[in-house]
């Protein structure tokens, strides 16, 4: 019994010791950060059924804080980024932000890709009073959560017009079937602003068909598609489900291009689609055939760094810390207030995908273009503006 | 009509696919009275065994020279990813299942479901959590008969399930090991007491149980293009639901219920809402639990005392 007791003491003043200890570290480590470092939060989906879109996008945001860090950094502070993983869960986007805020101390978060993760993360940093830019998240709502939440790629509305207008006027057809996600917003907001936009052209969707994002067995809605007349398909998805859906229908002979977004846009869609893809559209945010001074620039920094051209996703991850990095500069001082409102005033911020001004809604105004595919690549077709 | 056809064929090769799964469910069910929730995780390692098993014969190379896989390689992947399946089922079953074998049935379904998330996590850490384009081991060949698509790889799934679910049957009704397998599925202790080594006997369901998923996993990858770490999930608990609507035991059963829950999920697919097609399946669960616990071809055991 003495013997318990003399250990419990032993291991009570043990605990008491290690607390302390752990609890004086991370202080000394803040006081530090205040002085030296501006912290800058990334959530991301780094693993999951949407990994390639995390790790693309960070790539982008890294290169730009490390490209400001190169020239001294900003207010003659360093910047320090901390990425962490959402999983692709929106739940695990919440956490993100919180941890970023209580235990990181960022002054602003960028993130994410997808739009309802960025809705989950987006109502912390509303609530905390930090401000998020998102790169790519195209949902209307996600701006709507708040006045500190801004996004530097166009809305699904656009993206859904876009794709509608060149079915309509490009590629002349007038009956075009749907083929969505309904577990995701993302997808759900694009098919609606299509099946608008397209029927006010004067087309006709003739059948619409869904899936749940993780599904692996399309057969079912490919079959039956292939029982109309419909001269292509809209698939306002995320690539891996995209590529097999083009396998699928290509096997069950549906012989038509399939249209999309630009949740298409990753290099494992032409691994999964294969030859099944080619010839099919999708509308996105940035072409790295054709490029202006600044973009020619970034796509060789970001092949030299890592081996690999940028899909969109990196370029709006650079952009996104560009417009961030600069509304810092300009906000004057390391505080979330002012560099909100820095962000805000963003005018004519000449960006690798193109000017951006923000409006009154926090969303950037500028053109998307429409990429086509072709041998394993996405090639410049054409660009559609606002 | 076309249409109709289309999905009936598409349900059907889906189907014998739950159909080889639910084959594992049930044999393991039938002798431990234990529901092996990781079986749908060992169907996952199968796919992949098979994904990298192809990799390493040069699938790749045949791929981008537009040759055909050669027959005799495919097979030999068939075998690998059947015999490393084997092989993980029975770990499995000595290291999680055998030390909780007579405690009360709780436990080891508990630890089922820790082997099954455990294989899952790893998969995600060994493979990538990014779903996989499935190596084309059989290159595909196309042919319409008015107007419906069958493809030699959906003809392939009909053809090896059914071969295989012969040979499981001759199995359990000629061989000494499939009649000792049946002994201990009526009573384990008097079988033990005929002198039948229980331990090998149920190391041996495993192992086929296990091979047969692995079987069903590359059927799966070549049918569905990609595979995931995660893939087991849902295709496991179908595949459950398929031995449970024939009759948890019930070898014949396995396979009608397998067929019978594929071909209902595509056509729920194709004429009501894709939106249902997973829930048709637990709504089937319900209906056979409430209305006939026992399954379609399952029988009422009357319990002694």
């Amino acid at each position: 019994m003495r013997i318990l007791r003399r250990t419990l003491i032993f291991g009570l003043c043990a605990a008491a010791l290690v607390s302390t200890i752990s609890c004086k570290k991370p202080a000394a480590d803040g006081s530090a950060t205040e002085a030296t470092e501006i912290a800058i939060g990334h959530y991301a989906s780094m693993t999951g059924s949407t990994a390639h879109f995390g790790q693309d996008t960070d790539r982008g945001v890294r290169l730009a804080i490390e490209e400001a860090n190169a020239r001294g950094g900003v207010l003659g502070k360093k910047l320090k980024l901390v990425t962490l993983d959402t999983r692709g869960d929106s739940a695990e986007a919440a956490n993100a932000v919180n941890r970023l805020i209580d235990v990181e101390k960022v002054s602003a978060v960028l993130g994410e890709v997808a739009s309802s993760l960025s809705l989950a993360g987006g109502r912390v940093a509303q609530r905390r009073k930090i401000p998020m830019i998102s790169p790519t998240s195209t949902n209307p709502k996600v701006t709507e959560v708040g006045d500190y939440i801004f996004r530097v790629c166009f809305i699904d509305p656009f993206q859904g017009k876009v794709m509608a207008t060149f079915a309509r006027q490009n590629l002349k057809f007038d009956k075009v079937a749907i083929l969505k996600d309904v577990k995701n917003d993302y997808s759900i907001g694009l098919a609606d602003a299509f099946r608008k936009s397209f029927s006010a052209l004067g087309g006709t969707i003739v059948v619409e068909q869904s899936y749940s994002q993780g599904d692996t067995d399309f057969s079912a809605q490919v079959t039956a598609i292939r029982g109309t007349q419909a001269q292509a398909v809209f698939v306002p998805g995320y690539y891996s489900e995209v590529g097999t859906i083009a396998r699928t229908a290509d096997r069950l002979g549906l012989k038509v291009p399939l249209l999309g977004g630009d949740g298409w846009d990753s290099p494992d869609l032409f691994k999964i689609g294969g030859d099944a893809i080619n010839g099919s559209y999708f509308s996105d945010h940035f072409a790295p055939d054709v490029a202006t001074e600044k973009s020619k620039a970034f796509v060789a920094n970001f092949t030299k760094k890592y081996g690999q051209a940028p899909t969109g996703l990196g370029a709006l991850g650079y952009e996104a810390a560009l417009v961030l990095i600069d509304s810092i500069k300009r906000a004057g001082k390391n505080d979330p207030a002012a560099i909100r409102d820095a962000i805000a005033a963003t005018k004519d911020f000449e960006g690798v995908t193109g000017k951006i001004t923000i409006d009154a809604q926090r969303n950037p105004q500028k053109s998307a273009v429409v990429l086509k595919v072709e041998g394993g690549k996405a090639k410049f077709e054409t660009s559609i503006a606002p | 009509m076309t249409q109709f056809l289309q999905q009936l064929i598409n349900g059907l090769s889906l189907g014998s696919i739950y159909a080889l799964i639910a084959l594992g469910y049930t044999m393991v069910y039938g002798i431990l009275k234990l529901i092996n929730f990781a079986h749908g995780e060992v169907f996952m390692v199968g796919a992949y065994t098979g994904f990298y098993a192809a990799g390493f014969l040069g699938v790749a190379d045949f791929e981008a020279q537009n040759h055909s896989f050669p027959l005799y390689l495919a097979l030999l992947v068939l075998i690998i990813a059947m015999a490393a399946a084997a092989l993980l089922g029975m770990t499995i079953e000595f290291l999680a299942y055998r030390p909780v074998r007579s405690a009360p049935r709780l436990t080891p379904l508990i630890t089922a479901i820790g082997v099954s998330l455990f294989l899952q996590n790893a998969g995600m850490l060994l493979f990538s959590p990014n779903p996989q384009r499935y190596p084309a081991i059989l290159s595909e060949v196309r042919f319409a008969v008015f107007g419906v698509i069958v493809t030699n790889i959906k003809l392939t799934i009909f053809a090896v399930a059914l071969c295989l679910m012969f040979g499981l049957h001759l199995f359990v009704q000629k061989t000494w090991t499939g009649r000792a397998m049946r002994a201990l599925s009526f009573n384990i202790d008097a079988a033990k007491l005929m002198g039948i080594d229980t331990n090998q006997v149920i190391r041996v369901t495993f192992a086929i149980g296990s091979a047969l998923a692995a079987a069903g996993g590359i059927l799966f990858g070549l049918d569905q293009i990609t595979i995931n770490p995660l893939m087991g999930v849902l295709t496991g608990l179908k595949a459950f639901v398929a031995a449970v609507l024939g009759g948890i035991g019930s070898i014949p059963g396995a396979v009608v219920g397998g067929l019978l829950i594929g071909l209902a999920e595509q056509l729920t697919a194709g004429y009501l809402s894709p939106e249902y097609r997973d829930a048709i399946t637990f709504l089937i669960l319900i209906l056979i639990l409430l209305l006939k616990p026992e399954g379609l071809l399952g029988v009422v055991r009357v319990e002694k005392v």
